[in-house]
């Protein structure tokens, strides 16, 4: 099939940025996003251009290293799925795609589709652990755990932390990955002995870092490659007006 | 307090500040619109008059309406604070974006929706509210009440000025479609037995209000 291709490239994070049109005239149906990203910077390479920079790590949708917002949508037109596994056969012959970097003041772009998402490691460096000393593996059924809660703990578990939520957020907040944070340890008793401090320690950072707030559009649960839940944004909310009251500390 | 001042700025904090102020304004509506819903009995507005006239004189509800414009204030700053904030969380817009295919337009709209409500209700506290309190210019009913039917009246039966009170009402039903269910959400209040009753009754209260009192307009045009 036959591409053209509309690429936002950026030199570094200071430089202002613009698109660039580039055509494809045989990429394979069967090729991943990614892949044909990989033809169309072999194509640049031989043509003694800058290849487009942009993130991607395992390619099985599991790492959340890959990014990109195609044709509007972060990690393109499916649902529950990651940039490196879309297919090109999405896609119509001859169609225009746009691609850009995700958009948000706390992601700011590195180099062309690449940008920088620590601001969520340092989200998860405020809270989102548990504090046991690491040993052996301890008896699995010492604690009781009630499946239900565990359930939904290991949904909110499997957010990869790409950052779609903010990136389809008409407001950039990262609400749907903290509450994703928050709840896989409030819901299970190994988190709730900081519980609290938790919740308060990553909202405290996520607004540092200058995140939006939640205005319920519900458009981050519709984009998480993931589908993690907006009900764990309301479990954020919850999590975070009880500790505030709660909390002895100022 | 220092706690209490950083919760009310915190992105959770605006939103739970938005929703108690958005629920109460809510609870407002249901009271106004069961009082306006009397004109509708066929008594040339006498019973209206003098439930308006309770509400113009009663203490309590005098006391109530301070808060009312309290908290009205406060939603309407607090949005602007949540607005500014978060349109400075992305200063660089996409090119083409196609936020229709995930989420609903009044949901992404309420700041215009609200905007228009705040227009709507400037004219209509002119018209209707400051009348209302300062009845010296009213003329009195057959009961010797304040007649506000008579002016409620006069001002529908311009269809100009029915269709500004006819739109706002579409504008408000909007409002509220998002805004009843999303003030839960923000109070971190989601339940998989009870979210979709609160659902069900939003888009009930979003609907019926509205058409109560857009039904007004319409009600006095006809029988002009």
């Amino acid at each position: 099939m036959k591409l053209t291709l509309k690429i936002w490239r950026q030199k570094n994070k200071s430089d202002k940025g613009g698109f660039e049109t580039y055509q494809l005239n045989n990429v394979d149906t069967h090729a991943s996003f990614l892949e044909m990203m990989d033809v169309l910077n072999e194509q640049l390479i031989e043509e003694n251009k800058i290849p487009v920079a942009f993130d991607h790590d395992c390619r099985e949708g599991i790492c959340g290293a890959c990014s990109m917002v195609i044709n509007g949508r972060p990690h393109g037109p499916l649902k529950g799925t990651t940039t490196c596994q879309l297919h090109m056969r999405h896609f119509n012959d001859g169609e225009t795609v746009t691609i850009e970097p995700f958009r948000a003041n706390a992601f700011p772009v590195l180099k062309d589709l690449v940008v920088d998402r620590t601001s969520f490691e340092r989200i998860q460096q405020a809270g989102g652990y548990v504090s046991i000393g690491t040993g052996s593996a301890p008896e699995a059924n010492n604690i009781p755990v009630n499946k239900n809660d565990s359930d939904k703990a290991f949904d909110a578990a499997a957010c990869i932390g790409c950052g779609a939520c903010v990136a389809a957020c008409k407001n950039g907040s990262a609400m749907l990955f903290v509450g994703a944070k928050v709840s896989q340890y409030a819901l299970l008793p190994q988190g709730h002995p900081e519980r609290n401090e938790r919740v308060l320690n990553m909202v405290a950072v996520m607004d540092e870092e200058g995140f939006g707030g939640c205005t319920n559009t519900g458009a981050c649960e519709a984009e998480c490659p993931k589908e993690i839940s907006v009900a764990n944004i309301m479990r954020l909310n919850r999590e975070y007006i009880s500790a505030k009251f709660a909390v002895e500390k100022e | 307090m220092n706690w209490f001042s950083k919760f009310l700025t915190s992105t959770v904090g605006r939103k739970v500040v938005m929703s108690l102020t958005g629920l109460f304004l809510i609870t407002f509506l249901l009271v106004h619109c069961s009082i306006n819903s009397l004109m509708f009995l066929n008594d040339d507005g006498l019973f209206f008059n003098e439930a308006a006239h309770f509400m113009a004189t009663n203490i309590l509800i005098r006391t109530i309406e301070i808060f009312l414009f309290l908290f009205l204030i406060i939603h309407i700053l607090q949005s602007v604070a949540i607005t500014r904030q978060n349109m400075k969380a992305r200063t660089i817009s996409y090119s083409g974006t196609s936020a229709t295919a995930t989420s609903k337009w009044y949901s992404r709209s309420m700041g215009i929706l609200g905007s228009l409500i705040l227009i709507f209700l400037v004219i209509h506290l002119k018209d209707f509210f400051i009348p209302s309190r300062f009845t010296d210019h009213l003329g009195l009913d057959n009961n010797g009440t304040p007649d506000m039917y008579a002016e409620v009246k006069a001002a529908f039966e311009n269809p100009a000025y029915a269709m500004i009170y006819i739109f706002s009402m579409i504008v408000l039903a909007y409002h509220l479609l998002h805004g009843f269910q999303s003030a839960f959400r923000s109070l971190g209040i989601y339940h998989k037995k009870y979210t979709p009753v609160i659902e069900f009754l939003g888009v009930a209260f979003s609907i019926l209000v509205p058409a109560v009192f857009a039904a007004m307009p319409v009600y006095f045009l006809l029988k002009k």
